[in-house]
């Protein structure tokens, strides 16, 4: 069995499952103290289910504790950015366009140095180690506790960004953590810098956070291995979330499709997860979020991330509902966690879309002589209305005109009818108001590769196996049992403007959890 | 007359270098910034219009090739353009009076900036294009006796080449791009040297003053929630672009992209949202051709804008998809870019299409200044 908890900005939800099965679940208001939340949502899950420490074979946890760390600007560690790139790059320096706020929360102090790859493997020059044990000196004198190091092309050639890594660590003592911009981050220096940057401020709240959930853990007296949700909806273990904390700032949205894909059964579809304020849409490909290829800003500092491609709009569950000149209008705005008070059909003098749900016959949640008042053409409209803005919302991220499997995630997901316009079915699976907490249960490890290749007719599929491979390779490094390992998505995009073929590749693979019992193959 | 050109044109001028780009030209974003980063430092530029220049006056505009994605990972030492500059003054042996763009489109509206602000010279307001193009040659500069040569390009290790080859500025081009390729993808240059009176001849007027205008209009639609096409177009008539047509409202329903030495060549369909019509948008970098159920509506040298519909915000060929809700346009180019010399360079055979040139606006009516649906 696993437990999977999922920390939303508004619920905390735990579910406890066996292969797919949902044994118990629970959904809990998100406390100030996030860590302590998530000890209540153990204790109650295990009053509801008991279950003992040899019934469980990991914890899963996808949290908001590392992105609030920065949007607070607080305990971030004193950091300093060491780019290898001279004489290129020196034009925008580490922390251009960052705010202010956040450059002063880290203390911040960049170094440039010589070296530094370009797109085909050459040397811009050679690396200059002495100016990176003179760097490292000033870091010293200079009070700096992490360090992010940032090469460039070090997604195509991580020499550089190793062989720094151990002459700052031969002076500044091998306690100090230092981030490896190759192992965050892709293609733009910049956005990976940024990111890599981002990751080193998070390395001593890092500790603290995982030590404080293995407290937890071994006070319930559980002593499986405890996992936190990535980015991409792959699970790290506790020791890579101490060195690569940024990987989990946007875990729910994945969490939440991968949930759906899970509990659904469908591998590639749509998922339209709704909450309380908004609705997010994703598209699962392989069972497995889109992602985005676009910068994504995270706190004002421009990021590459993979995160997933989701688009939003204000509908959820909590949505007030106006009628102006006779024209439904849903949201934006929303009585948010109040529904449960606000809400006509929980007794409250607020009209919202789960009044709206109730009152259509769709959703049977509260009091339904509440809402019986209200005019059935009104309903009406309003479903209608919020229908055909899902629709809309969810065509936009179709990526062709194929019918389309959509599936309705999240607590809100009741104001949703059971078919959309142009799109097709909507499938509402069981345990949906949890499947963020089951998205995070179930995940799986991923390996993945984006680096420019210089291809031509004979050597491409070459390129591409080579390519595959490493994707495996690293997959099992990174935990999963080697037979179950299989290519999730494989990209290709041409580098424009560029003569020779230059071609930009992106694997990524996935594979189940080796048990730590398992025997190794 | 000259005027400031500061911090607070950046957003307007990214904007609508993106949208002049037509496709292509590569990701402003960097370039903003290093324009940003020197500004900060150096002060604002002077820009001045083509008048101002005297006609013995040395111009020498200044640009970045190669690919924008190299560009946006080994980024520039921010000295490489202004070497390139320098190389060329001393290997004429002249004073530049001012550096000028030889492409608004895209990142390279933004280059000439970064060179002005850091060695103190003006920028001049004009180019040879008016939007991007892919290759040296397809200039106004070139087409009517600017000579492309001497060319001086720059990498980031202080290392500089003169390329000089004669009248042939396609030869040039060649020659520039193997060493950009050599010098990692990406390199600076400063080519077509001019004097003031061939500026006034062959230029292109106001161009960088057109990218302000047009993101500026864009950016005041949004926040006056008027729609942006049309406040674009009213503004587009006041430029030497002349004139703005709405080709398609729709959404893209397939994208499909090949690469071939160096060029990524493809397509995008367009439905209406009736589902009547269908426009398909052909791009070599930028877009080259659009078609509405089989006739042709738009093509190379006028310009094909593919804009969100909501916000009008440019959308590269790169970042194209399936379900994005559009509005294609065409815009003109100006007279001296549809003149059988300049169409033989940049036309729609150079782009290996067995077409005929026919302006947009004689391809489309105009559409009356009403607020389309924008659903």
């Amino acid at each position: 069995m696993r437990i999977g908890i999922d920390v939303g900005g508004t619920n905390t939800d735990a579910v406890l499952v066996e292969g797919v099965r949902v044994l118990a679940s629970l959904k809990k208001r998100t406390s100030m103290d996030v860590t302590s939340g998530i000890r209540d949502a153990l204790q109650s899950l295990r009053k509801g289910c008991p279950f003992v420490d040899s019934d469980i074979d990991g914890v899963m946890i996808g949290t908001t504790h590392f992105i609030n760390a920065l949007v607070e600007a607080q305990r971030l560690a004193p950091t300093a950015a060491l780019r290898i790139g001279l004489p290129a790059t020196v034009a925008l320096p580490p922390f251009v366009g960052w705010p202010a706020r956040l450059v002063d929360a880290v203390s911040a102090r960049s170094y440039l140095v010589r070296g530094g790859h370009e797109f085909n493997g050459n040397h811009i020059a050679p690396l200059d180690l002495d100016a990176v044990r003179s760097a490292a000196e000033d870091m010293a004198r200079n009070g700096i506790r992490s360090v992010a190091i940032t090469s460039v092309f070090s997604p195509v050639n991580a020499e550089f960004e190793e062989s720094a890594a151990v002459a700052v660590a031969d002076v500044l003592g091998g306690g100090t953590p230092v981030s490896l911009s190759h192992r965050i981050g892709r293609i733009g220096l910049l956005e990976r810098e940024n990111a890599t940057i981002i990751n080193a401020s998070l390395r001593e709240i890092a500790v603290v956070i995982v030590d404080g959930l293995r407290t937890i853990l071994a006070d319930l007296g559980l002593t499986c291995p405890l996992y936190l949700s990535r980015n991409d909806g792959t699970l790290m273990e506790v020791e890579e979330v101490r060195q690569y904390p940024v990987a989990t700032f946007a875990s729910g949205p994945t969490n939440s499709m991968r949930g759906a894909a899970l509990l659904s059964g469908v591998e590639t579809g749509a998922v339209v997860d709704v909450g309380g304020t908004t609705s997010d849409v994703g598209i699962l490909r392989s069972g497995f979020p889109r992602e985005s290829l676009t910068a994504v800003d995270v706190v004002g500092i421009r990021t590459n991330f993979r995160m997933p491609d989701i688009v939003s709009i204000g509908i959820g569950g909590g949505s007030r509902i106006r009628v102006e000149e006779g024209r439904c209008i849903v949201g934006p705005d929303s009585v948010r966690y109040r529904l449960t008070e606000d809400a006509l059909v929980f007794g409250g003098t607020t009209l919202t879309a789960t009044d709206i749900a109730v009152a259509a016959g769709s959703a049977s949640v509260g009091d339904v002589t509440a809402v019986a008042h209200l005019d059935p053409e009104m309903v009406s409209d309003c479903m209608a209305e919020i229908a055909r803005r899902t629709a809309v919302l969810v065509d936009s991220v179709r990526t062709s005109g194929e019918p389309l499997a959509v599936v309705a995630v999240g607590g809100g997901s009741i104001i949703l009818p059971e078919h959309l316009d142009g799109i097709g079915r909507v499938v509402r699976p069981q345990n949906y108001a949890v499947a963020n907490a089951v998205g995070a249960a179930i995940a799986q490890v991923s390996g993945e590769i984006d680096r420019i290749f210089l291809t031509s007719d004979e050597t491409r599929d070459k390129v591409l196996d080579e390519a595959r491979q490493e994707a495996v390779d690293r997959t099992v490094a990174a935990g999963a049992s080697p037979n179950s390992v299989k290519i999730v998505e494989l990209e290709e995009v041409p580098v424009p403007y560029l003569p020779g073929n230059a071609t930009r590749v992106h694997v990524k693979a996935v594979g189940d959890l080796q048990r730590p019992c398992e025997p190794v193959a | 007359m000259s005027w400031k050109l500061d911090d607070s044109h950046i957003d307007d001028l990214v904007r609508g270098a993106a949208l002049l780009g037509t496709g292509g030209g590569g990701d402003p974003h960097v370039g903003a910034l290093l324009v940003r980063v020197a500004i900060r430092e150096y002060g604002a530029v002077t820009v001045l219009d083509v008048d101002d220049l005297d006609d013995l006056d040395l111009v020498i505009p200044t640009a970045q090739m190669g690919a924008p994605t190299v560009g946006a990972e080994k980024l520039p030492a921010g000295t490489e353009a202004v070497a390139a500059f320098l190389k060329l003054e001393t290997h004429l042996d002249s004073k530049a009076r001012a550096t000028m763009p030889i492409e608004c489109g895209g990142l390279n509206s933004m280059i000439p900036l970064q060179v002005a602000a850091r060695l103190g010279v003006p920028v001049v307001d004009g180019d040879g294009m008016g939007r991007a193009f892919p290759e040296l040659q397809m200039e106004t500069f070139s087409i009517y006796g600017v000579s492309g040569s001497p060319l001086a390009l720059a990498g980031e290790n202080g290392e500089t080449v003169i390329i000089n080859t004669g009248e042939d500025n396609v030869r040039m081009e060649r020659f520039a791009r193997a060493i950009t390729v050599q010098l990692g993808g990406v390199a600076h240059i400063a080519n077509y040297a001019m004097t003031g009176a061939d500026v006034k001849r062959t230029a292109l007027p106001g161009t960088l003053a057109t990218c302000i205008r047009i993101g500026l209009t864009i950016r005041q639609a949004r926040d006056s929630n008027s729609d942006p096409i049309v406040a674009l177009a009213k503004v587009l008539t006041t430029t030497i672009h002349g004139c703005l047509r709405v080709l398609q409202r729709g959404k893209v329903v397939d994208v499909q992209r090949n690469t071939d030495g160096g060029f990524v060549h493809g397509s995008a369909r367009i439905t209406s949202a009736d589902g009547n019509d269908e426009l398909v948008v052909h791009f070599r970098n930028e877009n080259i051709t659009a078609v509405v159920n089989g006739r042709l509506v738009a093509v190379v040298p006028d310009l094909i804008c593919v804009l969100e519909a909501d916000t009008a915000e440019p959308i590269t060929t790169e970042s194209l998809r399936y379900g994005q809700r559009v509005t294609v346009v065409g815009i003109g180019t100006p007279p001296s870019m549809r003149t059988a010399e300049a169409l033989e360079v940049f036309g729609p055979a150079a782009f290996g299409l067995e077409l005929d040139f026919t302006p947009v606006e004689e391809l489309n009516e105009e559409e009356l200044p009403t607020a389309a649906s924008r659903e």
